[in-house]
């Protein structure tokens, strides 16, 4: 309750309530924008072709090193990076205005972009790996930002177990190929192609490295996490979901090309995962009606696009590759802040209700239309460069060049259904009459169409300025990719009538009669088969972590029963027939010697009083006959010491003896006596189990005294002892000399010991009986 | 706080007990480097005279005989523990190397710092088990 | 003679487990106490036993003298020993402010928190 009072005393200072309505956007964007320009300073050097490297020692025993490396590749996903990360902070300080909690959404969104920026400039697999996992753990906070929302929190979870699964067998797949590459610095695996692929482990590398980059990516068949993700806030989305985070895998497979890629088994897979993933997304994008899961599955086809060029490979499908990269990380982040804008501004997602609103959001709509073109793909827009690449690329595969162009071709088309459905619908007016949405629209603060506009612009800059703009970076970054040295021309417009360039006119033309008549029949095609295609993979994902958790519980229902001596018999029995199975079959029972040295009468006599003393214990009927008992025993081996040389033992075991007599009766005095409560059964099996773990320890002790002596520290003792340390009581010298630190470490444990007994017996316990009932309010707020 | 001794004779065995005790447990503690004892036997038998004291008179009285708190004294003897240690630091050599000086003192003998380390034994060995039993019989 | 002792290692042990699987945490605590016996009896017995003589270096002499008992499983021991009192003292301390909570010594009866 007093917490709340202090925010809301906070959010009546000034300062906090122009953080809150949106101006700390203005101010955290300076960090991403500073670290943008020093990025882009970096052009110069990296696209003429130098490679900039760094690296410090981390655990030089596992060949573990935090290096970072600057070229073509990493260079364009930092740039990416930190350039739509400071236009999303700046989007998301208008966005969430008004959230008390928005300090903590920024801290998850810089760490996010810290982990995104060391994952994509990682020279070092493991490094890699470590910001790969903070990437996955920092989306898990932003996606389920929204906690108070079970959707919100389940569909965080989704996303993480699936991305974190995926993690998993990445650390797999990088530290094998670590071991059959030998190295783990990746700029080095290029280089050891042809050990690593006839190493032996490349299949189980390769399968590994996929799952990771597939699940990250949203790659069939773990695709359908992404659109569940969309339950995070806006600005979450259009940074991960659409240029960051599921670009990762991409990433990932683009950085180990020149050490996995250029084998059949690679271009394969691939090829028809990437292909199937385009479709599928494609497919399933225009069934939908909500605005961000429209994006949510052409995020999906486009990284199926993306991971199909990878495969497909060669200069033309990396060059593709690139150019595609920069096109949908520049129009779908654009996208995503227009449909929060148009969330934010009217209240609803839903575009069959939206239309008209050019003129309520004119910006915006500026913005959208631009984005929407480059993501159709028309001329002059970056998009259609992008396009003609694909088509160049796919024609130009090595393998079902027709069938992989045709699906090609089949999902761009309805991509710019898409494209039609994000952009061009809720703004025109259609022909029905306006539905009225929860909210009057209006156009947004700046901070809100800044960034849409931005990357719109950038859309339509990069693509007419291709040559200058595009060209030197996408030759590095495939450079980087392909692992050599490639000459890359690009070019706005073509300058024959090419092949794809006919595919391209025909994809426009297709789409646009698609997206003007076709558009009712593919939303009921879509909605048919939902069932299957949207929902059967969320389902199965959610039987299978139920059953997890069934199967879980049911182990803990059997383990944990909550009666401790229900564990020690679980406990006791597995290790006994456990070390009895290795001491039958394994050990020399023939070794033991049963009568080696002679029997003594006073040890012997010892011997007896101590199995005497067991046998009170057992028997007691009060608790005085079983302390007594016990301290019989206690006596009985300190005659044991006594016999056997061990002076100090006899001094220390007497004391400690007496001391716990004292113990025992001070506090034992007031309990009652001991009642048979178990019954005869149960005891008949825990004194068969005790028996054979006792027995099992006098077999242990016997084999070990029998076998060969090996005390490789006593010599060292015995000789240093009072010529190193000055000291004849070895047994003291061990102690308080060679040992000091173990008696330092075990003084503390003792006086930690001594003071919980004393927090114990002074702490007040809460009353639990009967009058406890008229205090129970003020009881529980002490606790 | 003063309540009559459960018996005379032992109190009285008790009241004559203790100082011996603790003279024993002294020569114990300085000869356990050399013969067989040491800070932990040391301590164990202080603890065992005070214990005893308490039994016989009452807690309150021993505690007032022993003028220090228990917990006090566990704290120094952790203290004094690693002061023994530091000490080498400041001659350049590892933590907790012993050292030894060339002189001896009377009575005594020579005294390094594995003799001071040992003493530290023997004040948190008394000081956790008077703690222990003290509280006990208090509460 | 180490047969002997082997067996009464045993003994202590199964004594001390049978108790630990009692419902009354009186007899837990008592079967702790015996366990803790056995084990310093263990690391004792499983170090050679070696009668008479101690682990001291005579005044005439500047190492120890063979045969001589292993001073390492004592020093062991020893620690072990006070360690034990201290875990035994706390666990009784426990058992006694759980009485007072609880008003029983009977662990099921205590369990409602574990289940």
């Amino acid at each position: 309750m007093a917490q709340s009072e202090i925010t809301q005393a906070d959010s009546q200072s000034p300062l906090m309530a122009w953080a809150m309505r949106g101006g700390i956007g203005w101010v955290l964007s300076i960090l991403p924008l500073s670290l943008t320009l020093y990025f882009a300073s970096l052009l110069p050097t990296i696209t003429s072709g130098t490679v900039l490297r760094v690296s410090y020692t981390w655990i030089p025993s596992l060949g573990v090193d935090f290096a970072f490396i600057v070229d073509g590749l990493s260079l364009t996903f930092v740039l990416l990076v930190l350039g739509i990360g400071t236009l999303v902070v700046l989007y998301a300080g208008g966005y969430m205005a008004g959230d008390r909690q928005i300090g903590r959404f920024y801290l998850y969104l810089f760490l996010f972009m810290g982990a995104m920026v060391g994952l994509v400039l990682a020279d070092n697999l493991i490094t890699l790996f470590v910001f790969w996992e903070l990437t996955s753990i920092s989306s898990y906070l932003l996606i389920g930002y929204k906690h108070a929302y079970y959707s919100s929190r389940s569909s965080a979870l989704q996303a993480l177990l699936i991305t974190g699964a995926g993690g998993l067998a990445l650390l797999a797949g990088l530290v094998l190929l670590g071991i059959a590459a030998e190295t783990q610095t990746i700029s080095e695996l290029g280089s050891r192609h042809e050990l690593i692929v006839n190493s032996g482990l490349y299949a189980p590398i390769l399968i590994l490295v996929l799952i990771g980059a597939f699940t990250k990516s949203a790659q069939f068949p773990f695709q359908f996490w992404l659109p569940g993700a969309m339950a995070a806030p806006t600005p979450v989305s259009a940074y991960l979901h659409s240029a960051t985070m599921v670009k990762a895998g991409v990433f990932l497979l683009a950085r180990l090309n020149p050490a996995l890629g250029d084998t059949p088994a690679w271009q394969i897979t691939l090829t028809v995962f990437g292909a199937i993933t385009m479709a599928l997304g494609a497919y399933l994008a225009v069934s939908q009606t909500d605005l961000k899961r429209i994006l949510a599955f052409t995020t999906v086809s486009s990284l199926g696009t993306l991971v199909m060029l990878i495969g497909i490979g060669g200069e033309h499908g990396i060059v593709a590759m690139m150019v595609f990269l920069i096109v949908h990380s520049l129009y779908k982040g654009c996208l995503f802040m227009v449909a929060g804008n148009i969330d934010h501004e009217t209240g609803s997602r839903d575009v069959s209700i939206l239309s008209g609103l050019r003129r309520e959001m004119p910006i915006t709509f500026g913005a959208a239309a631009l984005a929407a073109l480059s993501m159709a793909g028309l001329p002059p827009l970056l998009g259609f460069v992008g396009k003609e690449l694909i088509y160049e690329s796919t024609l130009d595969a090595r393998f079902a060049a027709a069938a992989v162009t045709t699906v090609a071709v089949a999902s761009n088309i309805l991509m710019i259904v898409a494209a039609g459905m994000v952009a061009v619908r809720p703004f025109l007016p259609t022909g029905t009459t306006r539905h009225s949405t929860p909210r009057h629209p209006h156009e947004p603060p700046i901070s809100m169409w800044l960034g849409p506009a931005v990357l719109a612009t950038l859309s339509a800059v990069f693509g007419l300025f291709v040559v200058q703009v595009m060209q030197p970076i996408v030759t590095q970054g495939a450079a980087a990719i392909l692992g050599e040295a490639v000459e890359v021309k690009l070019k706005l417009l073509p300058t024959s009538i090419t092949g794809y360039f006919l595919l391209s006119v025909l994809t426009i033309a297709l789409g646009i009669v698609s997206y003007l008549y076709a558009r009712p029949a593919l939303m009921q095609a879509g909605k048919a088969t939902r069932g299957a295609l949207e929902d059967g993979f969320v389902n199965g994902f959610t039987d299978l972590v139920n059953n997890t958790q069934a199967f879980a519980r049911w182990i803990t229902r059997a383990l944990q029963s909550g009666y401790l001596r229900r564990y020690v018999l679980i406990t006791i029995g597995a290790v006994v027939s456990v070390a009895s199975a290795a001491l039958l079959t394994r050990a020399d029972l023939s070794a033991i010697r049963l009568f080696d040295t002679p029997l003594f009468l006073w040890e012997t006599a010892t011997i007896l009083v101590i199995l005497a003393g067991v046998a009170l214990v057992l028997r007691a009927r009060s608790r005085l006959t079983a302390i007594a008992g016990l301290g019989t025993v206690g006596f009985g081996i300190t005659l044991i010491f006594f016999f056997f040389g061990a002076p100090d033992l006899v001094m220390t075991q007497f004391s400690v003896e007496t001391l716990s007599v004292l113990l025992f009766i001070l506090i034992l005095y007031r309990l009652p006596i001991f009642t048979t409560i178990s019954h005869r059964y149960s005891r008949l099996r825990d004194g068969i189990v005790a028996g054979l773990a006792g027995l099992l320890m006098t077999m242990i002790t016997l084999l070990t005294i029998a076998g060969e002596e090996l005390k490789p520290l006593t010599p060292f003792y015995a000789e240093a002892s009072y010529v190193e340390a000055r000291g004849r009581n070895v047994v003291n010298v061990i102690l308080v000399d060679f040992r000091g630190i173990d008696t330092m470490g075990e003084i503390t444990v003792l006086g930690i010991a001594s003071l919980g007994i004393y927090l114990l017996l002074t702490l007040r316990l809460a009353p639990a009986d009967g009058q406890a009932e008229a205090e129970d309010s003020t009881g529980k707020e002490q606790l | 706080m003063k309540r009559r001794p459960a018996s005379v004779i032992f109190a009285t065995g008790a009241r004559y007990i203790l100082p011996l005790m603790l003279l024993f447990a002294f020569f114990i503690l300085l000869r356990g480097h050399n013969e067989p004892g040491g800070g932990f036997i040391g301590g164990l038998v202080v603890a065992c005279g005070f214990a005893l004291f308490a039994l016989a008179y009452s807690v309150a009285d021993a505690r007032q005989i022993l003028r220090v708190d228990p917990i006090q004294l566990i704290g120094w003897g952790l203290l004094l523990a690693l002061l023994s240690g530091l000490l080498s630091l400041l001659l350049g050599l590892p933590f907790m190397t012993g050292l030894w000086p060339d002189f001896a003192i009377p009575a005594i003998g020579k005294v390094g710092t594995p003799t001071i380390f040992d003493v530290a034994v023997f004040l948190v060995v008394i000081g956790v088990v008077l703690n222990v039993v003290f509280s006990l019989a208090e509460s | 003679m180490e047969t002997l002792l082997a067996i009464v290692i045993g003994v202590l042990y199964a004594a001390g487990l049978y108790l630990m699987m009692r419902r009354s945490i009186v007899k837990l605590v008592l079967g702790l106490g015996l366990i803790g016996h056995a084990a310093n009896l263990l690391i004792f017995v499983t170090g050679r036993v070696q009668r008479g003589s101690s682990a001291v270096i005579p005044p005439d002499q500047t190492v120890l003298v063979a045969p001589f008992p292993d001073p390492v499983p004592q020093a062991l021991i020893l620690t072990a020993i006070v360690i034990g009192f201290g875990t035994q003292a706390f666990a009784l301390v426990l058992l006694k402010r759980a009485y007072q909570a609880v008003k029983t010594d009977d662990m099921d009866a205590m369990n409602t928190t574990d289940r």
